[in-house]
């Protein structure tokens, strides 16, 4: 299969940003999930957890809450004191909009989902109605003397539960007046801490409350009388978030100890109809706070300061024990924050506020598989370079020549040229001449730079040494605004394929400048796209681990796609948990296609017979003493690798040269504040 | 806390019992009826809650019973045998025992043995067992000899073991006693020779038995007045070679009687005996109850016309010949828990049983037997003075009108006549309807205070703090202290801020003013004269918890934990306080309450005070102590102790390895992670 140099890159010190606030949307069984930095991601549950839309945070909007509203409407609210609506289909924020109560802590869509309620720093609690375009205040309900961190309606929307600091307020909805004022007991193992704050309330139908706080409790309130029905005390640290099921059967509370629990409304003794709510479960896969929980129909999800995104489905209610049966812990973006230029060796690492440019290194030792060869030449820094203003950075992109960098905010656009005459580069900064980029790429010749805006447009800049122009601008298909996300473009630079979240691949033609095909839509969104060269066959991944090969020139599948696809890939292929986030080829070898995910880089070879489900996959060690024939008759298409992860990326520079970026877990661990130190065993 | 409730007599015609007394007392199939079997030719039926026989049988002049009736609880028949060899059976339709079922034996019976449950045995005098049914099939079949020439039977009893019935006999032959067990799954006999120890020369007066696990417990009075235990194995670990074992026998009570009278021993439960004797000092007659475990006398009564020596324990009731009259003394024992000790547990009242004043014994003192029990009028007695006087009698409405404008006097006797009415379900709220007619009278008119009929109604056990709100308040402002202590006594959910209340008044209200009221002793009732009281404060003293928790050593554990504690307090503590203000004192430990709510209203107890809570709070440290040093709750406290030590053991190495594996992890990772960028060779197969 051939040798590789792997330049084996691990000073990628990208740090992903904790998990504020998780909303689980049951009628599409999407998830929003927003981070400490701003950013809302949005998860396609069905599509196998694939994060298929996110919005780039802001440094000033970081989010308190978010919510799913009618019409799958998605809001968030932040200490900003914005109230934010997001246009799913052109990735942007639609509004955003001052609550006038100082900063928001929480926020509830009633039950309806036709309108929204928040929790202000000054203690009011304010009531919008979400019209079709807008959301428009209604009014306000009795103002508390603190700060509302927690907000839930009752099933009937005529009430709610409004968690506070020491007490927990039930609002009348109609007249907007307080009912009742639960005190919460400050005490905590015998000792008085100073508050106790309400982090989460839960409001069943049958007018339980359910409150956590931070002492460490989760607790029965009933809300017709006011009084405490029972306490369960839960943590030696504070307990953040709670989530009730729809069938308010089971819900679930995370605490700052990274410890989840399972509350179930079980039976007292069988076949009786009297029921108690009992803590069944306890997970423990985060180490830091679990600051935000969500209950879907068969799965507990949970984030938080750990910044993994846990998924723990429910194996009583999973119906068939397949691998979505399993558990699933996200924590890199299934996005490239990547890009490379083989000719210049050159890195370029997309952070949340700066891009770092590195040269690789080089060596003229050779070895064997699995030497470490001495370096002749260690890796440069070569540039760094910050955005200006409060906006994360979206996307970015290096020419493969190495002499561009193009990237881009919410608000703005950047294309920079660079001048490698001295030590370092000297970066001159083009003219604003776009608004805001969805995805860049630039030519394999470096002469075209094509970008993805919002509102689904894609255009077309044509670089000149130290100058550009604008060629042209394909608009979005009639009737669709949807935003392309994957870029991919043919070597000799005359094809460019482009992909929204759901419908199909459009392939145009550069030269003609004119669609000249769409590949059909298929069920699993795309999340990787790449053009061969000389055959200009491309490939296509989606997030059900399925490849395409689709041949542009002949307009319909490859033999080899469709052979692929009669036999099907092997279970364990189609087990992996994590999306294909990048395709190359091997210039020299048509029939390798060099693909990887989080945990695995793998070389397809077209030529090689398919493996089925009783060949044995990956083999991670070398073939020893077989004879030729042997090989031959075991060998498969799959050449797989998992040396390195958790993989971000990887490429070919050249013909026997790969770079792989790393990101150790442990590396990102480290960067994160000290967990609460819990005894293992003993007291 | 076990206790003798007030004895009652089953027959006022002295029974015609011979020099040595009753020839027996047994069960019968039904509860509460017992077949009285006496010395010449009489067996009577009695049902014990009525005091009263059901049926009387008598064999022909000139015939004698010698062995006592008996039920087969099978077949509800009753068996007697007469002249040593004859057997009749009959039911409650026969009147005429000659006219009865009859077989005649060919060997002289010792005793007829039956228990519930199975088929009752014929013991014969030479040692050989029967089944009644094989004996009636063939009675005249060869019996055999299974003891030796002038071995004769002493005692013999009865079990069920794991549903196999067996049977143990006790024999002497020249002052050296043999046991017998049989088991009838096996039908192996066992012999063994019960060693008397050092105490060679004492005769055993009386023997009991009970089952322990796999052993009999059998228990000796012996003529020493000394009770002493031996255990018996019920399976010998080998049958054959079992025939002349020998157990000894160990002391379990030392001198509880005095020897050379007749004395009776019956094992109540297992930590109960019964001795039937007379007491050490006063060598007066007395039935005692001693508790084994903790070696103390827990309850005596006096029997001043003398015992015939013969006890019997069956289910609730003892009996004995008191004098020439069969008495009844029924029996209890609850579970002393320390919960009960501090007054946290409220004992559960049967509303039909009448409940005893449950004391708490402060020292192993012997005291008179209870003289006060005016307030326990036999509810079987009430019960036919109920059926007698039921109609003509002023309905509750008419009485609360009475209560309105009536005498003192009158009001009392109105409510005689109301209370001995029939029982309606409401009876409790009508009670407490009455209370506090009689208690609003008594606030609008301060000198109506109709103490008697209060105190009738408090007796009726029905009341309740809630229920009568406001009785406890006036009590307290009367200083009514004998009405208090009723109240605390009778009330299950009295407020700890009245508790407290009368906590107070007990403790400043004077010695001469209390020497005058009248308060119920009950409790402290063998809290006998000063002197002998001294005596056993020195004895026992204070025992401080001997445990030494700095003692790290778990080996040296069992040596120290059994060696008796020596850190006694020197001085010693007198009592502060008069017998009267202990038994109030009592009253106030007894009732229920919760530490929560009773500790701010002991804030405000005057200083002077102080002293005697201290010394009452010392006293129930020493008892709780007594219950830790008991030899149980030694090995108890020692496995517990182990355990804990084993399981820090266990964390504490645990929580090394953690710490080492992530030294080891933490290495790993740097081997790892040694550099953050490298050029590696891949090859991919």
């Amino acid at each position: 299969m051939g040798e590789f140099k792997v330049h084996r890159v691990r000073f990628f010190n990208y740090v992903p940003s904790g998990i504020r606030c998780v909303a689980y949307n049951n009628q599409s069984n999407r998830l929003a999930v927003s981070r400490t930095d701003g950013t809302v991601e949005i998860y396609n549950l069905s599509a196998n957890y694939f994060q298929e839309k996110f919005f780039p945070g802001h440094e000033s909007r970081a989010t308190e809450a978010l919510c799913w509203a009618k019409g799958q409407r998605l809001f968030s609210a932040g200490l900003n004191g914005e109230i934010i609506e997001y246009d799913l289909q052109a990735l942007n924020i639609k509004y955003s909009m001052d609550a006038f109560g100082g900063p928001i802590w929480s926020m509830a869509a009633s039950p309806s989902g036709s309108q929204l309620l928040i929790g202000c720093e000054d203690g009011s609690v304010k009531l919008f109605q979400i019209n079709p375009d807008k959301i428009q205040f209604e009014r306000n309900f009795d103002r508390q003397k603190s700060r509302i961190l927690s907000l839930s309606w009752h099933p009937s929307g005529t009430h709610i539960a409004a968690g506070s600091i020491d007490y927990i307020s039930v609002f009348d909805v109609n007249s907007g007046s307080t009912i009742h004022k639960m005190l919460v007991d400050r005490q905590y193992m015998g000792v008085s801490k100073r508050k106790c704050i309400i982090w989460g309330v839960a409001f069943l139908s049958d007018g339980t409350v359910i409150s956590v706080d931070s002492a460490g409790k989760v607790q029965f309130w009933d809300s017709a009388t006011g009084t405490l029905v029972k306490t369960h005390l839960v943590a030696n640290a504070d307990v953040q978030s709670i989530a009730v099921s729809d069938q308010e059967d089971s819900f679930v509370v995370g605490t700052a100890e990274g410890t989840v629990f399972h509350f179930q409304l079980v039976s007292v003794t069988s076949n009786s109809s009297e029921k108690q709510w009992v803590r069944t479960k306890p997970f423990q896969h985060h180490t830091h706070d679990v600051r935000t929980v969500a209950h879907s129909p068969t799965a507990l999800i949970s984030g938080g300061t750990d910044t993994h995104l846990v998924i723990r489905p429910l194996m009583e209610k999973v119906e068939v024990k397949n691998y979505d049966a399993a558990l699933r812990k996200i924590t890199f973006p299934h996005r490239r924050l990547i890009s490379c230029s083989k000719k210049r060796q050159l890195l370029l690492f997309q952070f949340s506020h700066h891009l770092d440019l590195w040269r690789l290194g080089s060596t003229v030792a050779t070895g064997k598989h699995g030497d470490t060869l001495p370096l002749s030449k260690d890796a440069d820094h070569l540039l760094h370079l910050k955005t200006k203003g409060p906006e994360n950075i979206i996307c970015s992109c290096v020419s493969p020549c190495g002499s561009w960098i193009a990237y881009s905010t919410a608000s703005r656009f950047f294309l920079c040229r660079l001048n490698y005459d001295r030590v370092h580069p000297k970066v001159s900064k083009m003219p604003a001449f776009l608004r805001s980029a969805v995805q860049i790429l630039f030519s394999e010749d470096s002469t075209k730079l094509f970008v993805a805006s919002n509102q689904g447009s894609l255009h077309i800049i044509r670089l000149l040494e130290g100058s550009f122009k604008h060629l042209h601008t394909f608009q979005a298909q009639s009737g669709t605004v949807e935003s392309m996300c994957l870029l991919a473009v043919s070597p000799d630079g005359n094809w460019l394929a482009a992909s929204g979240t759901s419908a199909g691949v459009h392939v145009y033609n550069v030269k003609r400048l004119k669609l000249h095909c769409t590949v059909p839509a298929y069920n699993f969104p795309v999340t990787a796209l790449a053009i061969a060269p000389k055959t200009n066959n491309l490939v296509i991944a989606h997030s059900d681990q399925q490849i395409f090969e689709y041949s542009i020139p002949d307009k319909q599948y490859t033999e080899w796609s469709r052979t692929i696809q009669k036999q099907g890939f092997h279970y364990l292929w189609l087990q992996r948990d994590t999306p294909i986030t990048h395709i190359s080829f091997h210039p020299k070898r048509p029939m390798h296609i060099l693909l990887h995910d989080a945990y695995m880089f793998c070389i397809i070879d077209k030529s090689l017979p398919l493996p089925n489900d009783k060949t044995l996959l990956y083999n991670p060690l070398p073939p020893t003493n077989e004879s030729d024939v042997i090989r031959r008759r075991t060998a498969h298409a799959f050449k797989i690798s998992k040396r390195y992860k958790p993989l971000l990326f990887m490429d070919l520079l050249d013909e026997r040269t790969l770079v792989a970026v790393e990101r150790p877990l442990d590396d990102i661990i480290a960067q994160l504040p000290p967990p609460i130190k819990k005894k293992k065993f003993g007291t | 806390m076990a206790a003798l409730e007030e004895e009652f007599t089953l027959s006022a015609v002295p029974l015609g019992a011979g020099p040595d007394g009753l020839l027996g007392v047994e069960q019968c199939d039904k509860t509460d009826q017992f077949l009285i079997t006496d010395g010449g030719r009489t067996v009577i039926l009695y049902k014990v809650s009525d005091q009263k026989p059901l049926g009387s049988w008598s064999v022909k002049q000139g015939q004698v019973i010698t062995c006592p009736a008996v039920c087969n609880f099978q077949t509800g028949e009753y068996i007697v045998v007469h002249d040593s060899k004859v057997l009749r059976l009959w039911t409650n339709e026969d009147v005429n025992l000659d006219k009865v079922f009859k077989a005649t034996l060919s060997a002289e019976v010792y005793r007829i043995l039956s228990i519930p449950g199975t088929e009752p045995l014929v013991l014969f005098k030479e040692g050989a067992v029967r089944g009644l049914e094989a004996l009636l099939a063939e009675p005249q079949q060869k019996i055999e000899t299974v003891i030796s020439d002038e071995e004769v039977i002493k005692w013999t009893k009865f079990f069920m073991v794991f549903r196999h019935p067996a049977l143990i006999f006790i024999t002497e032959k020249h002052g050296n006693y043999f046991a017998y067990v049989q088991k009838f799954n096996s039908s192996v006999v066992s012999k063994y020779t019960l060693l008397l120890g050092q105490e060679e020369k004492s005769v055993i007066q009386s023997f009991t038995a009970s089952l322990c696990r796999k052993f009999i417990s059998l228990m000796s009075l012996s003529s020493d007045g000394c009770i002493y235990e031996t255990l018996i194995p019920i399976h010998p670990s080998d049958p054959e070679k079992n025939q002349h074992q020998r157990v000894v026998r160990s002391l379990l009570l030392k001198t509880v009687v005095s020897g050379n009278a007749r004395n009776a021993l019956s094992v109540l439960d297992q930590d109960h005996v019964a001795v039937l004797g007379p007491s050490l000092p006063a060598s007066k007659e007395c039935l005692s109850i001693w508790n084994t475990k903790f070696q103390t006398l827990q309850i005596s009564k006096e029997l001043p016309q003398g015992t015939s020596g013969q006890l019997w324990y069956y289910g609730e009731h003892l009996f004995m010949l008191h004098g020439k009259i069969l008495t009844v003394i029924p029996y209890k024992c609850e579970m002393s828990s320390l919960a009960g000790a501090l007054g946290k547990l409220k004992h559960g009242q049967d509303p039909g049983t009448q409940t005893m004043p449950h004391f708490v014994n402060w020292e192993t003192s012997q005291g008179l037997g209870s003289q006060n029990a005016e307030p326990s009028k036999r509810i079987l007695r009430r019960r036919k003075i109920e059926a007698s006087v039921q109609p003509e009698v002023p309905g509750s409405q008419q009485l609360l009108s009475t209560i309105k404008k009536d005498s003192e006097k009158h009001i009392e006797m109105e409510l005689r006549k109301f209370l001995a009415i029939k029982r309606t379900p409401d009876f409790h709220t009508v009670i407490g309807d009455i209370v506090i007619g009689l208690l609003g009278r008594c606030k609008t008119e301060p000198s109506f205070y109709p103490r008697n009929s209060l105190m009738q109604l408090i007796q009726m056990h029905v009341l309740s703090y809630s229920l009568c709100p406001g009785l406890m308040e006036v009590a307290l402002e009367k200083t009514d202290v004998q009405m208090l202590q009723l109240c605390l006594q009778q009330f299950p959910d009295i407020p700890e801020a009245v508790t407290c209340a009368c906590l107070k008044m007990f403790l400043s209200i004077g010695d001469d003013s209390l020497q005058e009221t009248d308060v119920n002793m009950e409790s402290v009732s063998d809290y006998s004269d000063a002197v002998q009281e001294e005596q056993m404060e020195e004895q026992t003293g204070i025992l401080q918890n001997g445990f030494n928790p700095e003692e790290d050593n778990c080996d040296n554990c069992d040596k120290e934990l059994s060696e008796k504690p020596q850190n006694t307090i020197e001085e010693t503590t007198s009592c502060p306080v008069i017998p009267k203000r202990a038994a109030l004192l009592n009253a106030v430990l007894h009732s229920a309450y919760s530490e929560t709510f009773l500790l701010p209203h002991l804030k405000d107890i005057p200083a002077q005070h102080i002293t005697i809570m201290d010394w009452i709070c010392l006293l129930l440290d020493a008892n709780f102590t007594v219950v830790v040093m008991i030899p149980e709750a030694k090995s108890l406290l020692l496995s517990l102790y182990k355990f804990v030590k084993s399981q820090i053991c266990i964390c504490s190495e645990l929580n090394k390895i953690e710490v080492s594996f992530r030294e080891l992890q933490k290495l790993n990772q740097e081997k790892n992670n040694r550099e953050l960028y490298s050029i590696e060779v891949l090859e991919l197969f």
